[in-house]
């Protein structure tokens, strides 16, 4: 067995003759096609493939689309030295030779663009409304199990509070300890140049009890249970186990999303003070360490530097945050269609929606607790 | 002739559990080779075991004469390029339109020009009965046959020697998968293909298969023609291609039996 080849034989100038010869099958083409392209200007060609020793069909595809050029141009295409097996071949690809579109048409890149900017924020608009929409509808839900509350779902609210809740415990722990001390750390080396080391204590309390804690613990538990809501919920959408659960007369608002929201609602106010609790230490253990700053001092200055209200206003935040990150997450997990990458790409919507919202919302919490004056 | 897939004393297993021992099959040069089983039998999981997605726990597994557990990477890619697979939905990537599908692997392995790929996957688009207009399309746009017949194509797309089908007409309206069975035969015939079938579909079975292996207790518990599988008395095969489905997929099967009989017969009477 040998390579493919083909030899221009050229004949008395109209006539040109090949001879084809070796293996022609798929392997062989991307070397062969270059030389059956432009093969110049005789009117007439003559195939001699007694020397063909295996052809498949992109080799025949070769073969006939070089006879089929020659036949449009009007001139005369022959084939000699044919077997019945390559004769059968070269029919099999006569009879399938219909042009096939590969891409759908590119529009206009402009109009395109111009598509594309009105297209999502049409978008926005029916997201907005939607969530609107699942919020009644979620508040209502919600309305109806506090008035009869034996229909509250106990057991799964239980096992996501485990979930959401319990399970955060080491990463939102580990995150807000050392949070604490980097703010610790960057906090010294500026205010030593003042020789006002003792304020950092200040610096940590306030940042860490009124904003940074809880906004941290939002933007993990978006990630982390936010996420799993919505793959959770559309992973049973894609199994139809959603459209089941109508058809039995389960309502999915009352068995899916009100037990999650509920436990987020719940557990988010508890990590967040777990949260400053760690935050604070994380900030006592570098001040001792790295300023001398007893932990016995630590505590004393945090007395005088922070009010209640300073705790008050990162937990209070905490359930609407957690309101947000569930309602999100389940309304994404909803709106799953039936395919596998709509799951994907729903819960990549629901964490960014969702943070994008904490944060949103915890600039407004500013604005109202700066006009109160807390 | 040397068999095509030569299987002997295959194991796999997953954990304690044992799908196949002891399994041993021939799959010939150029014949529809139907697998058939209960539910839970390993049909397709000897199927991913040939073309390597599994590794088998014990025995030695040989494509176009080659032990697949013992080559080189090298080696193993180019029987890889010998074999095309369909897989039951099809498999398409969803970024990808049904053509540059196709060109997969031409482009992968074969570094085609982009022109030669356009025009043997319009050629390969043809072939397996898809209007031109669906290899624009992506692969969320088709129905499932179209999908089936898409899949179809890009196993065809390097013009291999032998293809693996797991379940081709499953999902299928009857129409669709006797179109669907018929295509698979004239592919085969013109293309001088082997192909190796998992099915559980009589018609199918009855309608393009050369052989029919049954998968039971462990191993390929027979091997023949259909006309063989309706004689043999196992109770489970007697089940299965005497039930109340196969009663309506079976006349022709033994319609065909009666011939070979009479032939022999008169052949017989002849000497």
């Amino acid at each position: 067995m040998t390579e493919g080849w083909v030899k221009v034989e050229a004949g008395g100038g109209e006539e040109l003759l090949l001879q084809v010869g070796g293996i022609w099958d798929a392997r062989n083409v991307t070397r062969l096609d270059p030389q059956l392209r432009g093969l110049g200007p005789a009117a007439n060609i003559t195939l001699d493939l007694s020397q063909l020793e295996r052809l498949d069909t992109a080799g025949a595809w070769l073969l006939f689309r070089t006879l089929k050029e020659y036949r449009n141009r009007g001139g005369r295409a022959e084939v000699t030295g044919l077997t019945t097996s390559i004769e059968a071949m070269l029919e099999q690809v006569a009879a399938n030779d219909t042009p096939a579109e590969i891409e759908p048409p590119r529009p206009n890149a402009l109009r395109a663009m111009v598509e594309d900017v009105g297209g999502g924020a049409v978008d926005v608009v029916i997201e907005a409304k939607q969530q609107i929409a699942f919020l009644g509808l979620l508040l209502e839900t919600l309305a109806r199990s506090i008035r009869h509350p034996s229909r509250l779902r106990l057991v799964p609210l239980v096992h996501h509070m485990e979930q959401v809740g319990f399970n955060a415990l080491p990463i939102v722990g580990l995150i807000s300890f050392l949070i604490g001390v980097v703010l610790a750390y960057q906090g010294a080396t500026q205010l030593q140049r003042f020789g006002a080391e003792i304020f950092v204590v200040n610096l940590i309390a306030v940042s860490v009890l009124r904003e940074i804690a809880i906004l941290l613990t939002a933007i993990v538990v978006a990630g982390r249970s936010g996420s799993a809501f919505t793959a959770e919920i559309g992973s049973m959408v894609v199994n139809e186990e959603v459209d089941a659960m109508r058809t039995l007369g389960l309502d999915p608002m009352e068995v899916l999303v009100l037990p999650r929201v509920l436990a987020l609602v719940i557990t988010l106010p508890l990590l967040a003070f777990f949260a400053d609790m760690m935050g604070l230490f994380g900030g006592m253990l570098m001040c001792w360490g790295a300023l001398d700053i007893s932990p016995a001092l630590f505590l004393e200055r945090l007395q005088d530097a922070v009010s209640p209200w300073s705790f008050w206003v990162g937990i209070i935040k905490a359930p609407f945050f957690a309101f947000l990150i569930a309602m999100v997450g389940c309304l994404e997990g909803l709106r799953v269609t039936r395919s596998a990458e709509s799951v994907g790409q729903q819960t990549t919507r629901s964490v960014v929606t969702s943070i994008f919202l904490v944060i949103v919302v915890d600039a407004l919490f500013s604005i109202f607790f700066a006009t109160v004056g807390v | 002739m040397e068999p095509v897939i030569r299987i002997r004393g295959l194991r796999t297993q997953f954990g304690d559990q044992v799908v196949h021992e002891n399994l041993d099959l021939d799959v010939r040069q150029g014949e529809i080779l139907g697998i058939v089983g209960g539910s839970g039998t390993g049909k397709s999981v000897l199927l991913r075991t040939i073309i390597g997605l599994n590794h088998p726990a014990a025995g030695t597994i040989e494509v176009f004469g080659q032990n697949l557990a013992e080559v080189s990477p090298a080696e193993r890619l180019a029987v890889e390029q010998r074999w095309g697979v369909l897989f039951q939905d099809g498999a398409l990537f969803s970024s990808l339109t049904v053509a540059q599908n196709i060109e997969v692997p031409m482009k992968e392995h074969l570094g085609m020009p982009a022109r030669l790929r356009d025009e043997i996957a319009a050629l390969k688009i043809a072939m397996v009965g898809l209007p031109p207009e669906a290899g624009s399309k992506y692969p969320s746009e088709l129905s499932g046959g179209m999908r089936k017949r898409a899949g179809l194509a890009r196993s065809l797309a390097l013009d291999p020697d032998l293809i693996f089908l797991d379940e081709p007409t499953a999902g299928l309206d009857p129409i669709g998968a006797a179109n669907f069975d018929q295509l698979i035969r004239r592919l085969a015939d013109n293309l001088g293909l082997t192909v190796f079938m998992v099915t559980h579909d009589l018609d199918s079975l009855n309608a393009i298969c050369d052989r029919i292996a049954v998968l039971a207790e462990k191993h390929v518990m027979v091997v023949g023609p259909m006309v063989e599988m309706l004689r043999h008395e196992h109770p489970w095969l007697r089940e299965y291609f005497h039930g109340p489905r196969a009663r309506a997929a079976r006349p022709q099967a033994q319609e065909r039996a009666q011939e070979i009989g009479n032939e022999m017969e008169v052949k017989l009477n002849g000497d």
